[in-house]
C-alpha cells in the first residue's frame, strides 16, 4: 500500500535535489529552477499530509495553492532581476557576481 | 692662708682667658698680664708654703661632684708639705721663665698666643698639684698635656714641629689611657676617687690578704695591678722607657717651653703623682709595685745617658739628660727613697730650667743648635757661661751644688735597698758628668766655629703682616761674633743659678731635727714609720764615692774634648757600631715608626682599600644591579607587556584575515552555509530528542 | 502490486529523474525542458492524492506559465548558447555532502514518526472545499496573496523594463 511515508520519501529526495541544484549551478536561472523544485517538494508534503493526516478545511491544499501562487510571483520577480542584472553585469553566472565581496 | 690656696691656679687661668681673646690686640704688652698673674700666684703659693714650713697642719677641702648610690666622685684640694713646696717651686721657676720669655720671644708674630698657652699650662699644672681627687688631678693632667701639644707645635709652619707635637700627644696618650684605666679600677674598688679615702683604705687592706686578679695564667694582686696601671701615666708624661721618645722631639718648641714644660714641671708631674699616690705603690705585697718603678727608672736613667753621649744638638742632649734624671727620680722613689726622689725633683727643676734657658740664650746668639758649630762662648757670653756652668755642676752632682745633695740621697737609698740599682745608677751618673762636660767643652771653649746652616725663620711674611710687624729684614749674620743676651734674659738665669747652688742646702744633714736633713723632716712618708723603715743616715764615704764618679766623668771628657789628648774620632772608631747605635737613639724611635706609624698607615690604607673596593664595590654593585634589573625590566616591558598588547592586535588581524575569505560576495556560498546550518540544527534537535 | 502503486512508482520516477536532469544538465535548455516532466509528475502525484484542484492549478501555473517564463528568460539572457560553458560551480562536493546528509537525516526522521491515522476523509468535491477554505477561515491569506501578486507584477515590470 502506498502510504504517507512513500510520498514523504519522494518529497524529501526532490527537496534534496532542488537544494543541490541551488548550491551547485552557476547560471542564475538554473538556480531558480532548483528553487522551484524545492517548492514543489514542499507542496507534495502539504498535500500528502492533508490526505493522510488532517484533511480539515483541506488546509494542505490551501497551503499548496498559496505556495504555487507565491512561487509564481517570486519566479517573476526573480527573473526580472536576472534580466536586469544581465543588462548591468553582462553575465548570468553567479560566480562572476561578487559585488558583496569584502 | 691655706684656705685661699684654690686661687693659686685661678690667676694664670684668668690670664689665659684674657690673652686668648685680647692677646693680639695687646701685642707687646701681653706678657704683663701673664707675669702679673704669675706674680700673684707666686706670692700666694709662697705664703702657703711658708705656713707649712712653720709647722701648720695639712688643710683639706673637698666637695662632691657626682653621687651614685654609695659611690661618690669628689673634687677638692689639699695643702700639705708636698703640694705646698711643689707649687712654690712651680710659681718661682714659672715666673722666672715668663720674664725670660719676654726677651726671648720678642718680635714673634704670635707673642700673645705664646703667653696665653704658657698661662693655661701653669693653671693646669697648679691644679694638678693641689688636687686631692684623682678626677681633678686627671683634669689638670690633661690640660698640661694639651698645652704641651700646643706649645711644641708653636712654630706651626714647620713640618718638624707638627710631627713632634703629634708624636708627643700620641705617645703620652698611651700612658694616659693606662692611667685612666687605673683610676677606673680605683673607683671600682673603693667607690671614690678621693686621695685620702683611697689611701686609708689601701693601708687597711694591706693588713689582710689581698685580692688577686688572674691575668694570663699569673695571679697578680689587685693593688699592684692598679698601681702599675696608674704608673702608666707617669711613664708617658715623665718620659720613662719605653714611652720616652717624644721628649727629644719636643725640643721643636721654643726654648722657654722646653725649660718650663719639658724640664721643670710637666715631666715632673709624673714623679709628683707617684709621690702623691705613694701609699698605692707602697702597700703592695713586698712593695713590688715600687720595685717595678725602680727598675723602669734605672733603665731609663742609664739608657738616656748613653744616648746623650752621642748627640750633637744642645737641646737634644739636655732632653736626654732630662729623661735620664727623671729616671733617677723614679728609681729613687722605687727604692723606698720617698724624700730622695722628690728632693731631686725640686733641685732638678731649678738647674734644668737654668740649663735650658742658658742654652736658649746661646742659641739666640749663635742661631744654631749644633754644639760643634759653637765655641769660645765663655768669652763672648760671660753671664750665660757662668750660669750655665752652675747648672752643669749641679747636674753633674758636684759638691756643694744642689744636684750633689739630691742625687747622693738617691744613691744612698739605692745602696741600702737595691745594690743592683745602685751600680747602674752610678754608671749613669758617670755618663751624666761625661756628656755634660763634652757639651760645655764644645759649646763654650775653643774657637768659635760658626753655623754651617743657620736655622731658617719659622714664620712666613703673612704671619708678620697679621701681627702688624714688619718682617725682620736683618739676615742671619753667620760669621759675626755672638754677643751676650739682654738683661731680661740674663737676670732670670742668675736667679736660677743661685737656687741651683743653694737649693740643695736643705738636704744637708743636721739641718733638721734628730740629726737628719730638713727636707727629710719636711717631706716624709708616714707609712715608713709604721713599717719600721728608717731613712739611712748620711754616709760620707758614699758621698765621696759619688763625687768621685762625677769628677771622673768630667775628667775623662776634659781629656778627650778639652785637652784633645785622645781624639774623639779615634774613640768613635774604637767603639765601632756602638756609636751609630747610640747616635740614632738606639733605633727605638725608628722601631716605633716602623711598627706603629707605618703599621698604622698601612692599616689605614688597607681599610681604605676595603672601603673603596668592598664597600664602594658593594654600593656600585647595587647600582649596577639596579641598572641591570631595569634593563631586564625594559626588555620585559618591550617584549612581554608590549608583546601582549601587540599580540592582541595581531591576533585580531589574523583572525580577520582568516575570516575574510568567507565574505566571498557570492550568494550561493552563503546559501551553502545556510543549508549546512540547517543540517546542523536538525542534528542538534534530533540529539535532544 | 496494484495499479495505484505502479502509478505511484512511475510518477515518482518521473519526478526524481526529471529533477535530476534539471539540476544536472549542462545544457540549460535541456534543464528547463526537463522541468516539464518533473512538474507533470508532481501533478500526477497530486491526482493520486485526490487533490484535483491543486493538480489543475499546478499544471496551469507551473508547467504552463513558469516553465515558459524560464525558457523565455533563458533565451533573453543567452543562456542557450552555453553548451561549452561549465555549469557546475566549485561547491559540488560540499553540496553533495550537505544535501545528502540532509536527505538522510530527514528521511530517517520522517519514516519513523508514527503519523497516526487520518483524522477524517477528504471532502468529495475538491474545488468546492478549497473555495470554501479560501473564503472562510483563510480569507486573509487569500487577500494578502492577491496583494502580493499585484506587487510582484508591478515590481517585475519596473525591474525588468528597459531604461530610457
Amino acid at each position: 500500500m502506498i502510504g504517507l511515508s512513500h510520498y514523504l520519501v519522494v518529497s524529501t529526495l526532490l527537496f534534496a535535489l532542488g537544494l543541490y541544484g541551488v548550491l551547485t549551478r552557476r547560471n542564475a536561472v538554473a538556480i531558480l529552477m532548483g528553487i522551484e523544485l524545492m517548492l514543489n517538494a514542499a507542496n507534495v508534503n502539504f498535500v500528502a499530509f492533508t490526505k493522510f493526516v488532517d484533511p480539515t478545511f483541506v488546509r494542505g491544499h490551501v497551503a499548496a495553492l498559496i505556495v504555487i501562487t507565491l512561487a509564481a510571483c517570486e519566479a517573476v520577480v526573480g527573473l526580472a532581476l536576472v534580466i536586469n542584472a544581465y543588462r548591468h553585469l553582462e553575465t548570468v553566472n553567479v560566480d562572476q557576481v561578487d559585488l558583496m565581496k569584502g | 692662708m691655706a684656705r685661699l690656696a684654690w686661687l693659686i691656679p685661678l690667676f694664670p687661668l684668668a690670664s689665659y682667658g684674657v690673652l686668648a681673646f685680647r692677646g693680639r690686640q695687646l701685642g707687646e704688652r701681653a706678657p704683663y698680664v701673664a707675669i702679673g698673674a704669675m706674680a700673684l700666684s707666686f706670692v700666694l703659693a709662697w705664703a702657703v708654703f711658708l705656713e707649712q714650713v712653720g709647722g701648720a697642719s695639712a688643710f683639706v677641702w673637698r666637695t662632691a661632684w657626682a653621687v651614685g648610690g654609695d659611690r661618690v666622685i669628689t673634687v677638692g684640694y689639699t695643702v700639705d708639705p708636698l703640694s705646698s713646696i711643689t707649687v712654690a717651686m712651680i710659681t718661682l721657676v714659672g715666673g722666672l721663665i715668663f720674664v725670660y720669655s719676654v726677651g726671648y720671644m720678642r718680635g714673634d708674630p704670635y707673642y700673645g698666643r705664646f703667653f696665653a698657652f704658657l698661662s693655661l699650662f701653669c693653671a693646669g699644672m697648679l691644679t694638678m698639684v693641689l688636687a686631692n681627687s684623682f678626677l681633678l688631678m686627671l683634669i689638670g693632667w690633661e690640660v698640661i698635656g694639651l698645652c704641651s701639644y700646643l706649645l711644641i707645635g708653636f712654630y706651626f709652619r714647620r713640618r718638624a714641629a707638627n710631627m713632634a707635637q703629634m708624636k708627643a700627644f700620641l705617645t703620652t696618650r698611651v700612658g694616659d689611657t693606662l692611667m685612666l684605666v687605673g683610676i677606673m679600677a680605683v673607683f671600682w674598688q673603693f667607690g671614690t676617687v678621693d686621695y685620702h679615702t683611697v689611701f686609708e683604705a689601701v693601708r687597711e687592706r694591706a693588713q689582710e690578704a689581698s685580692a688577686v686578679v688572674r691575668i694570663g695564667g699569673w695571679e697578680v694582686p689587685w693593688v699592684t695591678l692598679t698601681a702599675l696601671l696608674i704608673f702608666g701615666g707617669p711613664i708617658g708624661k715623665s718620659g720613662q722607657f719605653p714611652l720616652h721618645v717624644w721628649l727629644p722631639d719636643a725640643m721643636e718648641g721654643p726654648t722657654p717651653v722646653s725649660a718650663l714644660i719639658h724640664a721643670a714641671t710637666m715631666v715632673a708631674a709624673g714623679v709628683y703623682l707617684v709621690g702623691r699616690a705613694y701609699p698605692l705603690f707602697f702597700f703592695t705585697p713586698h712593695h713590688e709595685a715600687l720595685g717595678a718603678v725602680a727598675w723602669v727608672g734605672t733603665l731609663t736613667a742609664l739608657l738616656a745617658a748613653l744616648i746623650a753621649v752621642a748627640q750633637d744638638d744642645i737641646k737634644r742632649i739636655l732632653a736626654y739628660s732630662t729623661i735620664s734624671q727623671l729616671g733617677f727620680m723614679m728609681a729613687g722613689l722605687g727604692v723606698l727613697g720617698y724624700t730622695a726622689g722628690l728632693f731631686h725633683l725640686l733641685t732638678h727643676a731649678f738647674f734644668k730650667a737654668l740649663l735650658f734657658l742658658a742654652a736658649g740664650s746661646v742659641i739666640h746668639a749663635v742661631h744654631t743648635n749644633n754644639i760643634k758649630e759653637m765655641g769660645g762662648l765663655w768669652r763672648s757670653m760671660p753671664v750665660t757661661f757662668w750660669t750655665f756652668l752652675a747648672g752643669f755642676l749641679a747636674l753633674a752632682g758636684v759638691f756643694p751644688f744642689s744636684g750633689f745633695w739630691s742625687k747622693d740621697e738617691i744613691l744612698l737609698e739605692a745602696y741600702h735597698h737595691n745594690p743592683a740599682v745602685y751600680t747602674l745608677l752610678t754608671a749613669a751618673a758617670f755618663l751624666t758628668a761625661l756628656y755634660m762636660s763634652r757639651l760645655v767643652a764644645y759649646a763654650f771653649f775653643g774657637r768659635y766655629r760658626g753655623p754651617q746652616h743657620p736655622e731658617p725663620d719659622p714664620w712666613l711674611p703673612e704671619d708678620y703682616a697679621r701681627a702688624g710687624l714688619h718682617h725682620p729684614s736683618h739676615g742671619h749674620h753667620g760669621g759675626h761674633e755672638p754677643h751676650e743676651s739682654p738683661p731680661v734674659m740674663t737676670v732670670p738665669l742668675v736667679v736660677l743659678a743661685a737656687f741651683a747652688l743653694a737649693a740643695g742646702f736643705v738636704g744637708i744633714p743636721g739641718t733638721g731635727p734628730e740629726g737628719g736633713s730638713w727636707i727629710h723632716h719636711f717631706l716624709k712618708f708616714e707609712g715608713f714609720e709604721e713599717a719600721g723603715i728608717h731613712a739611712p743616715s748620711f754616709s760620707w764615704p758614699l758621698a765621696l764615692r759619688s763625687l768621685g764618679v762625677a769628677v771622673a766623668g768630667i775628667a775623662v771628657a776634659w781629656v778627650v774634648y778639652g785637652l784633645r789628648w785622645v781624639a774623639s774620632d779615634q774613640i768613635r772608631a774604637w767603639v765601632g757600631p756602638l756609636y751609630p747605635f747610640l747616635r740614632n737613639r738606639m733605633y727605638i724611635d725608628a722601631a716605633y715608626a716602623w711598627v706603629f706609624v707605618r703599621g698604622g698607615l698601612r692599616l689605614a690604607a688597607g681599610l681604605r682599600w676595603v672601603d673603596v673596593h668592598v664597600v664602594d664595590g658593594l654600593v656600585n654593585l647595587v647600582g649596577w644591579v639596579t641598572v641591570l634589573v631595569s634593563r631586564v625590566h625594559r626588555l620585559f616591558d618591550t617584549y612581554v607587556v608590549d608583546g601582549l598588547v601587540n599580540l592582541v592586535g595581531w591576533a585580531t588581524r589574523g583572525l580577520g584575515l582568516l575570516l575574510r575569505p568567507l565574505q566571498t560576495g557570492r550568494a550561493y556560498n552563503y546559501i551553502l552555509v545556510a543549508a549546512a546550518g540547517v543540517a546542523v540544527i536538525v542534528v542538534v534537535s534530533l540529539w535532544r530528542l | 502490486m496494484n495499479a495505484e502503486a505502479l502509478a505511484f512508482y512511475a510518477l515518482a520516477a518521473m519526478v526524481l529523474v526529471g529533477g535530476g536532469l534539471v539540476v544536472q544538465s549542462r545544457n540549460l535548455v535541456h534543464a528547463a525542458v526537463s522541468l516539464v516532466p518533473t512538474l507533470l509528475g508532481v501533478a500526477g502525484l497530486y491526482v493520486l492524492l485526490h487533490a484535483e484542484f491543486v493538480t489543475a492549478i499546478q499544471i496551469l501555473i507551473y508547467v504552463g506559465a513558469i516553465t515558459v517564463l524560464i525558457l523565455f528568460v533563458i533565451l533573453l539572457t543567452e543562456g542557450a548558447t552555453g553548451l561549452r560553458v561549465r555549469q557546475r560551480n566549485e561547491q559540488v562536493p560540499l553540496a553533495l555532502l550537505v544535501c545528502g546528509g540532509l536527505a538522510v537525516l530527514l528521511l530517517g526522521v520522517l519514516v519513523r514518526v508514527p503519523w497516526g491515522p487520518a483524522a477524517g476523509p477528504l471532502p468529495p468535491y475538491n474545488p468546492g472545499a478549497v473555495g470554501r477554505s479560501f473564503l472562510m477561515p483563510y480569507v486573509l491569506a487569500f487577500e494578502v496573496t492577491s496583494l502580493v501578486i499585484l506587487a510582484s507584477l508591478v515590481g517585475a515590470i519596473v525591474i525588468a523594463r528597459r531604461e530610457e
